[in-house]
């Protein structure tokens, strides 16, 4: 199915809703046509097209909920999967945490699609690859890499008169370039809106100087040092603070905003006070949806300003319980950031490493948010301003809320992606002191 | 489905919307409609249609894969329950060779004409994808079966068991926690049916049926004057069973500091314990950071074997495909070459087993048509093998693929994914016991905790869920914070012991991730209760705030 335009898509909801017997009834639709081709040993290894448009139908009687999803448009399907959800409704237990549907709200208009990416080709996708992989040859190194390009809309009604739509693109970028005998590898990714500012030519020009510049690193010392952190570095330790800013997790007393004797961290000066993260579905360089998927708004929210946790992330239902607004978690986030470069952060560094990349994520302990995981594709060691040697990769243990206290500088804030959740933020390069690497790793 | 979408599910109480966003559990349905099955002839059918139209395109071979997920999620925390999901996923997977290059096309319209049209797409994909080309695929040889068919070995299929009997285990579950000293306890049963059907230009028609089940919860005890909380999660595992799964005997039932479970699991029991345990960990000692002789428990040494072992033996990762995301391996093809390369001591031997009963990975044969068995990858601490496919198994001087090809849905591309990887059982008698008495200091580790890895799979760091201080070879109480930092090579030339057969138990997960887009495959990784010597233990407390 295409993407339907927002009257198309109003028109179809209507009628889905005509069919509805039950006390209240929602229905959300989305498509996506997404297109993908992935590379390795500077060849095509494989490539696809997935295009799929779901309709979901949830039909409540008092606290009873049901839920049925198809794939098919016509009047008959239509009205078969509102009853489908009714019958199930009906058949399901009380749930004493369903909250009723929301009335009509005011969305601002999302700035998410953008056409160009939308009408991508095959061809284009081969092209963009051709040029990574003419980059990667000349310098005698080997590629590896992925690009990913979607295009989709979603829409939702419900029976007290709320109606949502948005159509949004993007495309993600990313290439790991390695020594052909495989001592050295860089890597490099890259998000957007819009395609036409995708150069897959110029991020391989990046990861393939990362790769030559990594041979033959040395074996310095785990311990406390200051760290440079690349954004998409950063990235996937900032926003695992993001997804702990759940208010129930924190009021029933186990995440890392939890303190003794029932309280919570909100309002609390827990990191240094340059530290600001906000989400903003209107900023231009990250747009995104400007509704959730249960018919929110999703508007400019401060998450921690100075240092302070100013705002939790509530279900509709845990915020009805504790009598405050029902913010709804964020799509991505922006973290403020300074004037200086990358590399006036590295000739301003006396002593420290440089972080291209951070792999393997993992949680060692909820209380602190203390995460595991080790450098990748491109670790620096840097004395009096430059870059001296390649190092051998550390693995880390780390609470990014213990980071943020130990913060020396901020950098000018970029987009990137986070390889561990895909999610594209607006984040500086940070310099950090007294950053934990608990051993070596003899991994290239 | 994907970890990080069932942390999501597992988190959220799982709105409808919710459900919808994760494409990979599929459309929502009534829970009878899972015992429907798709007639065989009918499938053939469309295959026939499929092979003929790629044929006529150009194709030199193509392979049809066509797929009917079923997932069935119940999902309770306390005493509510918060969802019920039934969910489908139905279509056709295309793979061709077109001028030396591989094209794929998926389609969830079975009708003749979406079918034949989809082929033509994966052929113009390939000759699309033939422009960039540098090594033309090469295919190993694989003579066709005919039409066959295989079905797991279950006593009883999860689908038929009522709903409210699923429920009203959870809620009993929850029950024995909460009684037991819990203060929250989240609660999940995960069941699977894929029925697979797959057809090739070789000549082979098979017809697959497989179960998978995973009973799981997470408690959570919290002390309200620190502010400090301990988590304890189940001790199940994830298994390729139906619901016998969760009738254990007494026979199926190892007793020590906890009850573990060898093919059958109490689950009440665990809650119970586990809730008691969760309290006990709040209060004990804080492990000093060292050296310590490791005892690992087969429901904690699985996935050490899973990242250690089964990832780095992907001989995909070893050439290359998996170097922008997964990472590549250590165990590059020299050191295989030598013969004489030393993964662990001489008592560490590791098989590849693609037909262990009762494990995940269990099939008869994999998605490219191949008769699934058994190989040993670690011989008397020697490298000796690795895990291929068609298109790479002349890269080692095999005459044939081991079986080791899967894709995680109709709509994704099937690609090289890790069998059952298990640390054979020791050939002398010796129990638990029998290792823990040879301990001076050291800590018996039970669970599966938090896992690291880097990309080649030198360094990794394990935690676990239950930690037991070993004193002069007897257990002296419990500890919290640990966790521990090996080199793969070091860590398995440190064991130094090997419980026998008779403890031989499998661990093993429904999420291991790997591709690009992600795709998820489950597998088993079986041991018996294992000793290393001299491993570096780091202390994992902080204060923050």
């Amino acid at each position: 199915m295409a993407i339907l335009t927002k009257d198309e898509a109003q028109a179809l909801l209507k009628k889905v809703l005509s069919y509805s017997k039950a006390d209240e009834c929602e229905v959300n639709i989305s498509g996506n046509d997404s297109g993908n081709i992935r590379y390795a040993r500077n060849a095509v290894s494989t490539s696809g097209n997935v295009s799929q448009t779901t309709l979901v139908v949830s039909s409540a009687y008092g606290k009873k909920l049901g839920t049925a999803t198809i794939n098919e448009f016509d009047d008959a399907s239509l009205e078969k999967v509102v009853r489908r959800a009714e019958e199930l409704a009906q058949l399901a237990p009380e749930n004493p945490e369903f909250v009723s549907f929301l009335g009509p709200q005011k969305y601002a208009e999302a700035i998410t699609y953008i056409p160009a990416t939308a009408a991508i080709t095959p061809k284009q996708r081969t092209d963009a690859v051709a040029q990574s992989l003419q980059v990667s040859k000349d310098n005698k190194q080997v590629a590896a890499g992925f690009l990913e390009d979607n295009r989709g809309f979603s829409a939702m009604m419900n029976s007290k008169g709320l109606f949502a739509y948005n159509t949004s693109t993007n495309v993600n970028f990313s290439v790991t370039v390695r020594s052909a005998d495989g001592t050295g590898s860089g890597y490099a990714t890259r998000g957007y809106n819009d395609i036409t500012k995708l150069d897959t030519k110029a991020a391989t020009e990046i990861a393939t100087q990362k790769s030559m510049k990594s041979v033959a690193a040395k074996a310095i010392e785990p311990g406390k040092y200051t760290v440079i952190l690349e954004p998409a570095a950063a990235a996937v330790l900032l926003e695992r603070i993001l997804f702990d800013l759940d208010a129930r997790q924190a009021d029933e007393g186990r995440s890392s905003f939890s303190k003794a004797g029932g309280q919570t961290r909100l309002g609390e000066k827990l990191m240094d006070e340059r530290v600001t993260i906000y989400s903003d579905p209107l900023n231009p360089e990250l747009p995104s949806s400007t509704w959730t998927g249960d018919g929110r708004p999703q508007e400019k929210t401060i998450w921690i300003e100075k240092g302070v946790v100013k705002n939790f992330t509530y279900s509709r239902y845990w915020a009805e319980k504790k009598k405050v607004k029902a913010i709804p978690g964020p799509d991505s986030f922006i973290m403020e950031g300074g004037t200086k470069s990358l590399q006036d952060l590295i000739a301003g560094t006396k002593k420290g490493i440089l972080v291209t990349r951070l792999w393997y994520i993992r949680d060692v302990d909820p209380q602190t948010l203390l995460l595991t995981g080790l450098t990748r594709d491109g670790t620096f060691y840097i004395e009096n301003g430059k870059i001296q040697y390649p190092i051998k990769n550390f693995r880390f243990n780390e609470s990014p809320i213990i980071m943020l206290n130990n913060l020396e500088e901020l950098g000018k804030v970029e987009r990137t992606v986070s390889v561990e959740s895909n999610n594209n933020y607006l984040i500086p390069p940070l310099k950090i002191r007294d950053f934990t690497f608990t051993s070596l790793s003899d991994a290239i | 489905m994907k970890r990080r979408d069932f942390i999501q599910l597992a988190g959220m109480g799982a709105s409808a919307a919710v459900l919808a966003g994760i494409p990979s559990f599929g459309k929502a349905i009534p829970p009878e409609r899972a015992l429907e099955t798709i007639d065989v002839a009918q499938k053939k059918q469309m295959a026939d249609v499929v092979l003929n139209a790629a044929r006529s395109k150009g194709a030199t071979y193509t392979d049809v894969r066509i797929g009917r997920y079923l997932n069935q999620f119940i999902i309770t925390r306390e005493d509510k329950v918060e969802n019920i999901v039934n969910t489908e996923s139905y279509g056709m997977g295309i793979r061709v060779i077109a001028n030396g290059s591989w094209g794929f096309a998926a389609t969830d319209k079975l009708d003749k004409d979406s079918i034949a049209k989809a082929a033509e797409l994966a052929v113009a994909i390939a000759k699309e994808n033939s422009r960039l080309l540098t090594e033309p695929v090469q295919l190993i040889q694989q003579k066709g079966y005919g039409e066959v068919s295989w079905k797991a070995p279950i006593e009883k299929n999860s689908f038929e068991v009522p709903i409210k009997e699923k429920v009203d285990l959870l809620l009993g579950v929850n029950d024995a926690a909460i009684k037991g000293g819990a203060n929250y306890i989240n609660s999940f049963l995960f069941m699977v049916n894929e029925q697979k059907y797959f057809a090739s230009t070789d000549g082979s028609y098979i017809d697959q049926d497989i179960h998978r089940i995973w009973p799981t919860f997470f408690i959570t005890k919290i002390d309200a004057t620190t502010g400090k909380f301990e988590t304890r999660n189940a001790l199940s595992a994830p298994m390729g069973m139906g619901y016998e799964y969760l009738s254990a005997r007494p026979q199926d039932k190892i007793k020590g500091p906890t009850t573990l479970y060898k093919g059958r699991y109490d689950m009440i029991e665990d809650a119970r314990l586990g809730a008691a345990q969760a309290g006990e960990k709040l209060k004990a000692k804080s492990v000093e950071a060292g050296k310590y002789d490791l005892i690992l428990d087969p429901s904690h040494l699985w996935l050490t074997i899973h990242e250690s072992v089964g990832h780095p033996t992907e001989l995909d990762r070893v050439l290359g495909y998996e170097a922008n995301f997964a990472g590549t391996s250590f165990l590059t093809l020299d050191k295989w070459q030598s013969k004489n390369f030393n993964f662990g001591s001489k008592m560490v031997n590791l098989f590849a087993d693609k037909q262990q009963v009762g494990s995940l990975g269990a099939v008869g044969y994999d998605d490219e048509g191949v008769q699934c068995g058994r190989w040993d990858l670690v011989k008397d601490g020697i490298l000796v093998n690795y895990q291929a496919i068609r298109d790479q198994a002349h890269i080692i001087g095999l005459n044939a693929s081991q079986g080791c090809c899967y894709a995680d849905s109709w709509s994704s591309v099937q690609f090289q994914r890790m069998p059952n990887v298990s640390l054979q059982a020791g050939k002398e008698k010796k129990s638990i016991d029998d290792l823990i008495k040879n301990v001076e200091k050291g800590i018996y580790i039970i669970g599966d905790g938090s896992f690291s890895i880097d990309q080649q799979r030198y360094n990794f760091q394990f935690g676990g869920q239950l930690y037991y201080e070993i004193k002069d070879g007897k257990i002296a109480g419990m500890l919290k914070d640990v966790a521990y930092q090996a080199n793969t090579k070091e860590f398995w030339n440190s064991c130094v012991g090997i419980a026998d057969e008779s403890d031989f138990r499998l661990g093993g997960s429904f999420f291991d991730g790997k591709g690009q887009p992600m795709q998820s495959s489950a597998v088993s990784h079986g041991s018996s209760t294992a000793h290393f010597k001299g491993v570096n233990v780091i202390n994992t407390s902080r204060n923050i705030g």
